[in-house]
């Protein structure tokens, strides 16, 4: 019995979100009364026995590169393999591109119930029960898993990063992806931007930003903030901004710690998507606007006048 | 080329969620049925794109629900596809939705089995991935963009911060994110159409239920929005400072 937990990586840097899932996973595995390891498949630079401090007690490690362009049904089986070969009882992914690829795979193989988008640590009283984001962010639902083995994504932002001082011990596995069936063929990343569902802070456009050309009301407020870009759907529909930076029910599901929303009245569909955001800052000309009754701030007024001087004014508090 | 189509009944993206019976049950009452956005308007829009391109194209849609999915199995059909399989049972978690899909798919010799990338009422994201694995078939998550060629498919993903190509032979499972295909509207003479297709009603396989939905719970409401003055962002600054500490 112990907990494993998957570590992606890209472009060598172990991501936030697996940080993220490695603390989460140790503290099931306290809860448990058991240990926590992880699974890195690929080369990283990150200090392997350093990434103890998120709680894991061993890392099983395979320096492959092969694992990296690996796909879904490839990497479900190693890592299903391994977790048996361990007698992992709870597994888990961040919530992310590899894990909603991987993990399903991993749970129909070893007939593992699933719970994917945990929003919190299971509650291990009458069994092992969930809570997870359903309706896209309108409701939760605590979902309880009958089987042995439980399969978890968590969340981005939903736990935290929690911290320690302690080393992980490295143990090298000799394992090799099978061929891939499905091929590898480029990677396009956005440069210089902050993914969206892992950035901190989100400043968000909507239509009451009038055209693609002001965008730059939003963009400046965001890198003063260090934060990342979105927009509400009608935005991305009306190609002003790209379809991966629109936030709410049928675009990116989001909850950063800040979420400032600029020119975007509140429909149901968009706060479904956002409403798990830690402070909402509401900018609006329409006091009426329903995004006022979620927000936590607000300020009624011309966004063309107040989004450049709240960006002057971050920028004086950062020096 | 053959294509299967798996489609989800969801509640209508207006709707207001609410729970009955202590909060253990979803409450239907007064909300419209509609075909889960995902499914319709990428992964279905897409297949009828592809069946265009190339006609002799079989498209089959499927759904797991009892009679009440028909209507969105009929509106389906009137954007398109030859036939729509409904298994008769209602759906519970992904694994058995996924486990009842794949006991039809396996016989139906499908090329692509398209998915969208989730549906807004569970939001598991599950379905494809398990869907594939039963099947023993490759599968690539939240893809953005799809092109054929003879039996080789294209297909960008999203990931973290961008974009991943990706390709590989038939047959596979993709679920289908925004920038797959464009939102259609059926028109009148593929509705009237639509009446007289096929909807084959099988029954379902039996299935371990490996997890239960325990109780519902909606999020708690916000205490109350603290207005700034326009001209104040100074204060506002200062009170995400010090008072809500997130910069």
């Amino acid at each position: 019995m112990s907990v494993l937990i998957y570590i992606d990586h890209s472009e060598g840097q172990v991501k936030k979100a697996s940080l993220e899932a490695l603390s989460y996973g140790a503290a099931i595995a306290a809860k448990m009364n058991t240990t926590a390891e992880a699974v890195l498949l690929g080369k990283v630079t990150d200090s392997l026995p350093e990434l103890g401090a998120y709680g894991i007690t061993k890392l099983h490690h395979s320096e492959d590169e092969a694992f990296e362009t690996a796909d879904t049904q490839s990497l479900a089986r190693s890592v299903a393999e391994l977790a048996t070969k361990l007698g992992s009882t709870v597994i888990i992914f961040a919530a992310n591109a590899t894990g909603v690829g991987v993990a399903p795979r991993i749970a129909a193989r070893l007939k593992a119930g699933l719970v994917s988008s945990a929003v919190d640590l299971p509650s291990l009283e009458n069994g092992f029960t969930v809570k997870k984001v359903v309706f896209s962010g309108k409701a939760f639902a605590h979902v309880k898993i009958n089987t042995p083995i439980k399969v978890i994504t968590l969340t981005g932002n939903s736990f935290g990063i929690q911290q320690s001082v302690a080393t992980a011990e490295i143990e090298t596995l000799d394992i090799h992806p099978e061929p891939s069936k499905i091929q590898f063929v480029s990677l396009d990343k956005i440069k210089g931007e902050v993914p969206l569902t892992e950035a901190e802070i989100v400043v968000s456009g909507g239509r009451g930003l009038k055209g693609p050309e002001n965008w730059n009301l939003v963009t400046d407020l965001a890198h003063a903030l260090h934060g990342a870009v979105a927009c509400s759907r009608p935005v991305a529909d009306d190609g002003w901004r790209p379809h991966h930076e629109h936030v709410g029910q049928t675009g990116v599901q989001i909850a950063p710690n800040l979420y400032i929303a600029i020119g975007i009245s509140g429909a149901i569909q968009h706060l479904g998507g956002v409403n798990r955001s830690k402070v909402i800052v509401v900018i609006n000309k329409d006091p009426e606007a329903p995004f006022f009754k979620a927000a936590d701030y607000g300020i009624v007024g011309d966004a063309f006048e107040i989004v450049p001087r709240l960006t002057a004014a971050i920028n004086k508090l950062k020096g | 080329m053959k294509i299967l189509v798996a489609i989800s009944k969801v509640p209508d993206t207006t709707a207001k969620i609410t729970f009955k019976e202590g909060n253990t049950v979803f409450n239907e009452e007064g909300v419209q049925g509609i075909i889960n956005p995902y499914d319709e308007w990428y992964a279905l829009v897409r297949a009828i794109e592809l069946k265009e391109a190339a006609p002799d194209t079989i498209l089959h849609l499927i759904t797991v629900g009892d009679n009440s999915t028909d209507p969105i199995l009929r509106k389906a059909l009137a954007l398109g596809g030859d036939e729509a399989i409904r298994i008769n049972i209602k759906p519970t978690d992904s694994y058995s939705v996924a486990s009842q899909i794949a006991a039809v798919a396996k016989e139906g010799g499908y090329d692509l089995i398209l998915t969208g990338k989730e549906t807004i009422d569970y939001n598991d994201a599950s379905v494809p991935g398990i869907l594939a694995e039963l099947l023993d078939l490759p599968f690539v998550p939240v893809a953005t963009k799809l092109t054929i060629e003879g039996d080789k498919a294209t297909v960008v993903k999203e990931i973290e911060g961008g974009e991943q190509t990706e390709a590989g032979q038939f047959p596979l499972v993709i679920s289908c994110a925004k920038g797959m295909a464009k939102q259609r509207m059926p028109n009148i003479r593929n509705v009237m159409a639509a009446r007289t297709k096929p909807i084959k009603v099988v029954e379902p396989v039996g299935v371990d239920l490996l997890t239960e939905t325990v109780l519902f719970e909606l999020p708690a409401a916000k205490s109350g929005v603290k207005l700034v003055e326009a001209g104040q962002e100074e204060e506002l600054v200062r009170l995400l400072h010090e008072e809500a500490k997130v910069i």
